[in-house]
Parts: structure tokens; C-alpha cells; sequence
């Protein structure tokens, strides 16, 4: 039995349908959205309403919730894990990541406190994912 | 967070709880529930909540909390709940024994050595992480070769990289998370090998963690050798056949300095062992009730230690079902006794509790051999449910409800997942 999961989420077989890997449950259905003028004109492949949502969502504007870690003194840990309140461009991901990664922050911090307000523009905030006491 | 410390430690607890992760802050707070006065969590790491605190992406709580946490976030709402129900908490601890009465040898920075009696105990000590020698990869034994869970810990709670250029074994979701992880903190990720002809991870995973930053997934293909004096300089890895034997002949060699392997969760049954607790040999966790009692009188476990869970919801809600059992058993408070055996027919390798009761409704988790879309999951002749799908990776639950079993007056009940015609009736 081969998996069909493993090919990349876009695959330019013809240039007006792009495919995507349904991520809503185990299934997995592999989504063909066809593009006319710029315009979606049909969504394929889905067996149910979340792999329409979703085919949509990825194909017009692909956002993701980014967590990761920032550097912190005389913490417990000295790491602090973060993550954008709400979901950012896709694009953007890896710009957001960098420039957490230049911060350098003291303990005590609280969960839900602001490290990055409007992160890049994005109108997300990055937030932290817990408390974190001094050592 | 840190949990305040216990000022003395008491000879005597009503339940005393084996680690301090989901399960066992779960387990306390069930046990309070239940009438438990005195409660103690035992845990080894310096602060309580478990690997979850390693685990900072998000997809944790749905179902529990009814919203999205990331693991940290979900440790510390579970720490607080406990907290608020009067546990103590000694972390930087260890249960070094327990013996048949319940007498537990406890090591712990701020207490030394200290015999402790419990009326109950409850093992949640979590799961391990099968390594490299679990599977026996041929070659040197260099630094750089490492679990991923372990370079998740060094990452996430430590703020170090296990290396530059990494490959990884093993496509469940911590190898995917990591993949992720690895490429956000700069290290190149060459890609990500697995042994079977289908990826083990959740499809989000795959998506959000390998396509999202184009690193390849070789399925049935696995590392065949490792090479490097002090350090890791390069993995062999080749593609297998049917029966998993690799082709040699068509074996290349990838320049790296890190390994990482995920391959899979056992459940740590050091102390089940020294408790002479009766194993299932599928899930290799203890046998135990519809209380999560063990074979031991007042010895109850939950969590990894039991199964393997898919998620962490699922491990606070068995757990808070373990620490009522505890608590009850503790307080003297009487459970009757399990009537309905669950075997596993078709297509169900185990259930977890293996036996339940007719007179309430229980929670029962089941895992399969392999896919079947759509299905059925029948209870003897006496239920059916239809099923969208079913897969290896992702636990069944169902909710036994006392109606079902109307007219069942105990014994045993096998419990299968059958093909479904499409357009047919369950």
C-alpha cells in the first residue's frame, strides 16, 4: 500500500488546479482546488464540509499559529515558550521566529503576558505560553 | 509554575499519586473528588506538569478544556486545578520502591530519604521513549544519535541544539513537531526516514511540520548504519522491502551530524515490576479495572503508564476516573465489582479497561490493527455504532451506556470493527 500523504501540498500538474492534504482528520483527502481568472471555480476531493473550509482557507490565505521559545534570564528555564495569540500568515512564519529569537527578557514572566505586540504588522500579538518564575 | 512546597512530609497519605505529569495532577484532583483528605503528587522533575512542558506547540485541550492550549499552557491549568484541591506537590523527587503494602520509599532533594504509607497509590509515572538500541541500528555509537524527545527537552526547556544538520527515524508526531522545531532554530533537517509504507503522524503534522518547510518523508526506508568516532559524521539508510529487509544495493549514505529517533512510546513500568502487577502483553502497561485498579489491592494507574494515549485530554480524563477509584478505595467507600469482559475481535488489538460494569456508563479506549473506512464497531450482538474510519494511530473511544447492555447480565463481550458496505446499514 503506498501513502499518497507524503507528496508536497501543492503540485502544479495543471496550472489552474492546486492540491492540498486535508488536514481535518485522519482521512486525510486529498483536495484539488481549480482556479479560473483568479477566482476559485471548484473544490474536489473532499468528504466532508471541513475539507471545503479548509481547501479554501489554505488556498487563499494560508495562516498559522507560530510557537516557539525566547531567551530568558535568571529564569527556571532559560528558555520562555511563546505563541502568536492567533494565527499569522503563513508567509510570515519564519520572520516571526527570527526576530523572537534577537529578544532577551528577565524573569519573572507571567502566562498571557505580551512579548511582541502586532508581531511584524500582523495585528497578532505574541504571547507567553506559561509562567515562569526566577530560579 | 512552581508548586509550593510540602513544609514536612506526613508518614501517612490517604492517596499518594507516582508522578506529576497529566495524568497524575489528573489522578489528585480525583482523588479529593472522591473524599481523599491527605493527598500527595510525588514527581521528579523540578516543577509538576510532565512532558507537556516541553511540548509547546499547540493542539492540546479540545476536548478537555474546550479550547486549544499549547502543552505548557495545559500543564499549568492542570497544576493550578490541583493546586486548588489542597494537594501537595514534592517535586525533585523520586519513588524508589513500593512495596505490597503500600509503603513507598521516596528520595527527594529537600527530604532526603523517607518511607511514606499510602492508602492508595496511584502509578502515573508516564511512558519512555524506545531508543536506537530498541531497534538495533548497526554502526558506531557516537554522540548525536538521541531521542526526539529528548532534543525536544534540550531545545525547548534547555535553549541548546543537538546539533547542525540533523536526519530523523521515525515519522510519528514528535519526529514531525521536531522536523518543525529544528528548522525554526535553524538547523537543517535533511529529512525524515520512515520504516513503513505509510507516515504515522497526524495529516496536520505532515502538512504544518514537513510541507510547510519542503523537508522530504522517505517512506519504507530506514537508517541502516551509523558512522562517526566521536561524533555522528554520517547515517546509511536504504529502502526495505515488504518484510522491512533492507536493499543494500541501493543504500546512500547522508552527511550529518545528529540523529534523532522516533520510534515509538513503552509504557515505564519499573515499579508495576517490583509490584509483581500483571502486564497485558499488547499494551505491556498494568491489567487493571473499570477504576483503573490494578491487580494489586489499592495499587491503581493511569495514563502512559496503562496505554499509549493519542491525547492528552483523553490521559486527564482517565486519570481523574483512577484518582476517584483511588480515593474511594482510600476512604473505604465500596465499588462493585467488574461483571463484562471486553475481548478484542476483529480488527481491535486492545481495550482499556479490558472488563467494566452494567450498572454505569464507562469510558472505554480501543486501538486497531489497520485502517478501515467506513466501519462498524459492534459490542457482541447487543450494539453497533457506525464508524466514518478508523486508524492505527488514532484511539477509539466509545461510551458504554448502561441501555446497551440491557438484557446482558454479564460475561464476555466481544468487541469488533467490521468493514461497512457504503450506503448500507450499520
Amino acid at each position: 500500500m503506498s501513502d499518497e500523504r507524503q507528496e508536497p501540498d501543492r503540485v502544479d500538474l495543471d496550472a489552474n488546479v492546486s492540491h492540498y492534504l486535508c488536514i481535518g482528520c485522519p482521512l486525510g483527502c486529498r483536495l484539488e482546488v481549480e482556479e479560473e481568472e483568479g477566482e476559485i471555480v471548484e473544490i474536489r476531493g473532499q468528504s466532508c464540509k471541513k475539507g471545503e473550509v479548509f481547501a479554501r482557507q489554505e488556498h487563499t490565505d494560508p495562516r498559522r499559529v507560530v510557537t516557539t521559545t525566547v531567551a530568558v534570564e535568571g529564569g527556571l528555564w532559560p528558555r520562555l515558550p511563546v505563541k502568536t495569540a492567533g494565527d499569522v500568515p503563513k508567509d510570515a512564519v519564519v520572520d516571526v521566529c527570527r526576530l523572537l529569537h534577537g529578544l532577551r527578557l528577565d524573569a519573572p514572566v507571567s502566562i498571557g503576558q505580551v512579548i511582541a505586540a502586532d508581531v511584524l504588522g500582523t495585528g497578532v500579538d505574541v504571547v507567553a505560553s506559561r509562567d515562569l518564575p526566577r530560579r | 509554575m512552581i508548586t509550593p512546597k510540602p513544609a514536612h512530609l506526613q508518614p501517612r497519605y490517604d492517596v499518594v499519586v507516582v508522578g506529576g505529569g497529566p495524568a497524575g495532577l489528573a489522578a489528585a484532583v480525583g482523588a479529593r473528588e472522591s473524599g481523599a483528605e491527605r493527598v500527595l503528587v510525588i514527581d521528579r522533575e523540578p516543577e509538576a506538569g510532565g512532558i507537556l512542558q516541553q511540548c509547546i506547540h499547540p493542539g492540546f485541550g479540545l476536548h478537555h478544556f474546550g479550547e486549544e492550549l499549547t502543552g505548557p499552557e495545559y500543564a499549568q491549568r492542570a497544576i493550578e486545578q490541583t493546586l486548588e484541591q489542597d494537594v501537595d506537590v514534592l517535586s525533585s523527587a523520586y519513588v524508589l520502591d513500593v512495596a505490597g503494602d503500600r509503603r513507598l520509599k521516596v528520595t527527594s532533594r529537600d527530604h532526603g530519604v523517607a518511607f511514606l504509607d499510602a492508602g492508595a497509590v496511584v502509578l502515573a509515572m508516564g511512558a519512555r521513549e524506545r531508543t536506537r538500541g530498541a531497534i538495533r541500528i548497526p554502526g558506531e555509537r557516537p554522540a548525536g544519535v538521541m531521542t526526539a524527545g529528548f532534543a525536544q527537552k534540550l531545545v525547548n526547556l534547555g535553549g541548546m541544539l543537538p546539533g547542525r544538520r540533523a536526519v530523523i527515524l521515525g515519522s510519528g508526531d514528535i519526529g514531525l513537531i521536531m522536523a518543525r522545531r529544528l528548522v525554526l532554530e535553524g538547523v537543517e533537517v535533511e529529512g525524515v526516514y520512515e520504516l513503513m509504507p505509510h507516515a504515522n503522524g497526524l495529516n496536520r503534522n505532515l502538512v504544518q511540520c514537513l510541507h510547510d518547510y519542503d523537508i522530504p518523508l522517505h517512506l519504507s526506508t530506514t537508517v541502516v548504519h551509523i558512522d562517526g568516532r566521536e561524533r555522528v559524521e554520517k547515517v546509511t539508510v536504504a529502502p526495505v522491502d515488504e518484510a522491512y529487509r533492507p536493499n543494500m544495493a541501493q543504500a546512500r549514505d547522508i552527511p550529518c551530524d545528529t540523529l534523532l529517533v522516533s520510534i515509538g512510546l513503552i509504557p515505564d513500568n519499573e515499579l508495576a515490576h517490583r509490584l509483581g502487577l500483571r502486564l497485558d502483553p499488547v499494551t505491556t502497561g498494568p491489567v487493571v479495572t473499570s477504576t483503573m485498579e490494578t491487580t494489586r489491592d489499592g495499587v491503581f494507574a493511569c495514563g502512559n503508564v496503562v496505554h499509549i494515549h493519542d491525547l492528552v485530554d483523553y490521559v486527564s480524563q482517565e486519570s481523574l476516573l483512577a484518582g476517584r477509584g483511588a480515593g474511594a478505595y482510600a476512604i473505604g467507600t465500596p465499588t462493585p465489582p467488574d461483571n463484562v469482559r471486553l475481548t478484542p475481535g476483529e480488527n481491535v488489538r486492545y481495550c482499556v479497561p479490558p472488563t467494566i460494569t452494567t450498572d454505569r456508563e464507562h469510558t472505554v479506549y480501543m486501538r486497531v490493527t489497520k485502517p478501515m473506512a467506513p466501519c462498524t464497531l459492534r459490542l457482541g450482538d447487543v450494539y453497533n455504532r457506525p464508524l466514518r474510519y478508523v486508524f492505527p494511530g488514532e484511539m477509539v473511544t466509545l461510551k458504554v451506556r448502561p441501555r446497551f447492555l440491557e438484557g446482558f447480565h454479564g460475561g464476555s463481550l466481544p468487541v469488533s470493527i467490521v468493514p461497512r458496505e457504503e450506503g448500507g446499514s450499520a
